[in-house]
């Protein structure tokens, strides 16, 4: 398929913008562009279309199953994005007057206020993009913490070894080392060796419950419990909320801050690698350092009346304004965060309510242990016990015995129209694919997938070359990623 | 209750025994009694589609939609172009994950690819990355890029965004390292002054600068650029890649890395997200670029293939190591930033950029005449300071609120006599002669707006 | 496996080769780059730079990977091996010449492996 710079020619174009009403200036001197980008010469039609046939060469979640391990890729509802196509919301700029954001403000307000009673939290922050950036945020909270207290022996974070790249990466970016302490058999945190890690020099724990092998880790509140003694915080990596929300909160867990992937359990899309949002809630003596802006209500404004009008009974306030904390570390990003995902959201969390949201977790882990017990005839699990809303399964043994690794068991789903599994994470297992369905999956879909995982397991035995060399069925076969790597082509150049 | 879990409760009844559990909570039994929610959460029920769409729309309506703005400030008003909503629409685009299977993620692949493309040819860098959360953050990873074991200090234009040199300063916090300000003087960054202490530092890692500037004003890219260079330093520019149209290139002053919001390529205002960070390094620099990035190669049939590469820099391989903890991008704000630099095209792309100019320097013409001077006289863009004459009811407030009760959102309140104003190509004539009508009542005629000032 | 009989081994699999009493060549063996993979790119010191017996020096890149790179001495970088960066395929190619530092001013060393016991060692890795 060609690129937008191959197609077109020169002179083609869209008549876009109306003719200009007013005198012209033009720049001159010093600061003139000297040459125009090459950008493409296209009509709209050839436009139209080159995005169309691009849109054939991709796959997401309105394609087909997609169960990627840690990312729940659940179904994203239609009516998220009309809440978020309202003119109301994309129309107003953000530094407009408060006595015009009302809404906007409203949106945040509600947002928090449910998010914090799902994850047992005090107050939340909408001001960080993405899962990766609320962990920096959440981390310095922490940092902030130690530092108002006078307290700089503090500079170690401790993660365990089955953690997600993004949590020692973040822990680094906040001037943190890094104390990685081994799982046990069983994929669950070490007591003795989470002891022997904490002491003065313990700034925090960054974990996440159930962990990146799928299992809720029973002792969840004496692991919080130690690093407390020792003068840590505890931090609850939320990306695995969707196995949990409605039935235990990270507030009660013991934790102290936790982020949250927005574009994960709360159904906003991933739109091929974001935009997300990963608010950031905290207990209330963390709350003085939180970034940005909160929305409070106004203490001089009216009394409270019932507007939601459904009879439930909920007030919200007559007026809402901002307030930033007293001893805030800042802004992690301009503004208040990605407001149209925090509307997606927030229309998916009043469409649940409180039953939806419990009856969303509880199918999330029913079907990855329905999935799970029906593959285990022929595929290795990494651990036995009933898993939570993903399983992990290990290649290791077929590939001792046949050299098919998961690898080549990803590559050929994807000759079925199947998203591969997340492939080798977590760390700790080898030739890992962990599978997380979601609860939006049909059990007709679950029991396709599970044919097709058994079919391949087939192959497998009978002629496993043929899983070497695939995918054979999709527009492109494996790609070279040594000499992308190597010799790295990061742009079109044009042949002078 | 809105539901998106297919199976009724009689088939998750029977997925249940299959596996070998009588009810959810047999399922749930191995979670410890002690952190189990007793009575389930403090929340409303939930609501259909209709009643939850109703209630949104109730809440956007508390929103005020301004008939026109005239607001900068890090967030633009332009003209989306329909190609561009159409295109973004597209399921396969909203629904995708990040393109990890490169044999069925050709399509967004390829996307990226021509993104990183547009975004070198408009800023000349050579290479860049497949974007960040948006321009101040965008600011930040760069500022972490130019750290080395012996230089850490970061230096910041005072004529830059505030809201992101507030972001630098959040992330140097976290990094402890030192951020410095250089002083603005007249409305653009004190030359003097940057070069005195840059010589004075030999830990000067880089200069943040933006162009043009907060102020609207250009700066003296060229000798700023010397003047690090000379003490050693990386020079980091923060640019409108609106004004690249016509503007000369971070390139051309002689940036080593380029970087700044791309929100006005085709995204609406939305309260401030989600925008678009865009970062593009010399090829010297490129690997120290945070983030995704997509490569070129080819497959195992020789066909052109694209793929995410150089993840060895990146946290779900480097983790500690990693140089940023950056995951997720803003994919889909690139592909929006990319099918308007495709529908606009470099000559789309001057236009609206001249029309910006020109627009603006009608409505500082206009409030002139108006009785609203100036601040600087200094080549700008499409931002402007102005400082109303002294008096009780002649302050920015009286002006703004004088607008907001015509449907105009004025420029941004900068102190009580200063307002930064900005004109894109979607302001027209008649509505800056409106408002200057209206600006000229406020600072001449009686007051009428008592509430602001209360007399 | 290749083992050339003229070098020391470390058990973090780096070659040695003392060029005289104080000055030696570090490099990667050929188990190393066998486990690796196809080398992608390397992060290397700089000339200057002081490095010790144990430590880190440098590291190695495969497509999802990054290993570290361990000094068996402790000295003075003297030169680096530029060609490393444009060509890091020649480590997997020839693994025994793809030095990567020189070092000089060596003034401690770790306990090192004669090429027989590389090899029984390796033997039992695997």
């Amino acid at each position: 398929m060609k690129l937008v710079f191959e197609k077109g020619s020169a002179g083609r174009g869209l008549n876009l913008i109306r003719g200009c009403d007013v005198p012209r200036v033009s720049l001159d001197g010093e600061h003139k562009r000297e040459t125009p980008p090459r950008l493409p010469h296209m009509s709209e039609n050839e436009i139209s279309r080159h995005y169309t046939q691009l849109a054939k060469r991709s796959h997401g979640v309105n394609d087909g199953f997609y169960p990627l391990g840690s990312c729940t890729m659940k179904y994203n509802p239609k009516v998220n994005e009309e809440a978020a196509a309202l003119k109301g919301f994309r129309c107003v700029h953000p530094l407009q007057p408060t006595d015009t954001l009302q809404g906007s403000m409203e949106v945040l307000y509600l947002a928090e206020k449910y998010l914090c009673e799902i994850t047992g939290m005090d107050a939340m922050t909408f001001q960080p993009a993405a899962g990766a950036h609320g962990e920096f945020t959440g981390l310095l909270l922490i940092k902030a913490y130690h530092v108002h207290r006078k307290d700089d022996r503090r500079t170690k974070i401790i993660v365990p070894d089955s953690a997600h790249g993004t949590n020692p990466a973040s822990a680094s970016m906040c001037g943190y080392e890094v104390i990685s302490i081994p799982s046990r058999e069983d994929g669950c945190v070490d007591l003795e060796q989470l002891r022997a890690a904490v002491g003065e020099d313990t700034a925090g724990l960054m974990l996440t419950n159930p962990n990146t092998v799928g299992l809720f880790d029973k002792n969840i509140l004496e692991i919080t419990r130690i690093v407390h003694e020792a003068g840590g915080l505890c931090y609850y990596d939320g990306a695995n909320l969707n196995a949990v929300m409605g039935i235990v909160r990270p507030g009660d867990m013991g934790f102290d801050v936790v982020h949250l992937n927005l574009h994960k359990t709360f159904s906003t899309p991933h739109g091929g690698g974001g935009p997300g949002s990963g608010p950031v809630g905290c207990k209330e003596f963390l709350m003085p350092y939180l970034p940005g802006v909160r929305v409070a209500a106004d203490p001089a404004g009216e009394a409270a009346i019932d507007k939601t009008g459904d009879g439930a009974g909920d007030k919200s306030p007559a007026r809402y304004i901002f307030e930033r904390a007293p001893e805030s570390i800042g802004d992690v990003k301009q503004f208040y965060g990605n407001f149209l995902v925090v509307v997606k959201a927030l229309t998916y969390i009043m469409s649940l309510g409180r039953e939806g949201i419990r009856e969303a977790s509880s199918n999330a882990v029913l079907n990855a242990n329905y999935m799970k017990v029906k593959l285990s005839d022929v595929y290795d699990m990494a651990y036995n016990e009933t898993c939570m809303h993903e399983f992990v399964m290990s290649l290791e043994g077929m590939k001792h015995k046949n050299g098919v690794t998961a690898m080549d068991i990803a590559k050929a789903l994807l000759d079925y129209g199947i998203h591969p599994p997340t492939m080798y994470f977590p760390l700790i297992v080898h030739e890992a694919l962990m599978v997380e369905p979601t609860e939006t999956e049909s059990k007709e879909t679950l029991d396709e997938a599970i044919q097709v995982f058994h079919k391949i397991y087939e192959t497998a035995m009978a002629s496993p070359e043929e899983l070497h060399s695939a995918p054979h069925t999709t527009p492109i076969g494996r790609p070279d990623e040594v000499t992308a790597a190597r010799k790295p082509v990061l742009r079109y150049t044009w042949e002078s | 209750m809105g539901t998106y879990v297919p199976d009724t409760k009689q088939e998750q009844q029977e997925m249940l025994r299959e596996i070998g559990f009588n009810s959810f909570d047999e399922m749930f039994s191995h979670i410890p009694e002690e952190v189990k929610l007793k009575d389930g959460l403090d929340l409303m029920p939930g609501l259909s589609e209709q009643a939850v769409i109703g209630k949104m729309e109730d809440i956007a309506g508390k929103n005020v939609v301004f008939r026109h703005i005239f607001r900068g400030a890090g967030a633009y008003n332009h003209y989306i172009p329909a190609i561009v909503s159409s295109v973004i629409s597209k399921e396969e685009f909203v629904t995708a994950y990040t393109p990890y299977q490169a044999e069925i993620s050709q399509g967004i692949l390829q996307s990226i690819f021509e993104y990183q493309t547009m975004i070198c040819e408009l800023t000349g860098m050579d290479a860049s990355n497949a974007s960040i959360y948006d321009g101040a953050t965008a600011a930040a990873e760069a500022a972490a890029m130019c750290r080395d074991r012996k230089r850490s200090t970061v230096y910041v234009s005072g004529a830059a965004n505030p809201g992101v040199i507030e972001v630098i300063k959040t992330y140097c916090f976290g990094s402890n390292t030192k951020v410095i300000i250089v002083p603005e003087e007249c409305g653009v960054t004190d030359a003097d002054a940057l070069a005195r202490m840059m010589k004075e530092d030999a830990q000067a890692a880089c200069f943040y600068v933006q162009q043009p500037n907060y102020f609207g004003n250009m700066e003296d890219g060229d000798v700023l650029g010397r003047i690090v260079h000379d003490a050693g330093a990386k020079y980091i520019m923060g640019c409108n890649p609106m004004a690249l149209g016509i503007m000369k290139t971070p390139a051309g002053y002689g940036a080593d890395i380029a970087v700044g919001d791309g929100q006005p390529l085709g995204m609406p205002l939305a309260f401030g997200g989600p925008y678009l960070g865009f970062m593009a390094a010399t090829a010297a620099m490129a690997r120290k670029l945070p983030g995704r990035i997509v490569g070129e190669t080819k497959d195992d049939k020789g066909e052109r293939a694209f793929v995410l590469t150089l993840q060895a820099r990146e946290q779900h391989i480097r983790r500690e190591k990693a140089s940023s903890n950056v995951c997720s991008n803003q994919a889909w704000c690139a592909l929006t930033a990319s099918v308007y630099m495709t529908a606009m095209g470099a000559d789309g792309m001057a236009e609206a950029a001249a029309q910006c100019m020109s627009k603006a320097h009608y409505l500082r013409d206009v409030l002139k005449e108006a009785g609203l001077e100036p601040k600087h006289d200094r080549e700008f863009f499409h931002e402007f300071v102005t400082v109303s004459p002294e008096g009780r009811c002649t302050d920015s407030n009286h002006i703004l609120r004088a607008l907001e009760e015509y449907g105009i959102l004025g420029g941004l309140k900068l102190s009580d006599r200063e307002i930064l104003w900005c004109a894109t190509e979607v302001n027209t004539r008649e509505e800056m002669d409106e408002t200057a009508s209206i600006v000229r009542n406020v600072l001449h005629g009686e007051c009428r707006h008592k509430e602001v000032c209360g007399s | 496996m290749n083992i050339p009989k003229d070098l020391k081994y470390a058990k973090s699999h780096e070659w040695v080769k003392m060029l005289d009493e104080e000055t030696a060549l570090i490099g990667l063996t050929d188990y190393a780059q066998d486990a690796l993979g196809d080398l992608v790119f390397v992060n290397l010191p700089e000339a200057g730079d002081e490095v010790e017996a144990g430590e880190t020096f440098a590291d190695v890149e495969s497509v999802k990977a990054v290993s570290d790179v361990f000094s068996p001495v402790t000295g003075t970088v003297a030169e680096v091996n530029e060609g490393l960066l444009d060509a890091p395929e020649s480590i997997n190619e020839a693994p025994y010449e793809a030095w990567f530092i020189k070092v000089e001013h060596i003034t401690d060393t770790e306990e090192l492996m004669d090429a027989p016991a590389y090899d029984a060692y390796i033997k039992t890795l695997d």
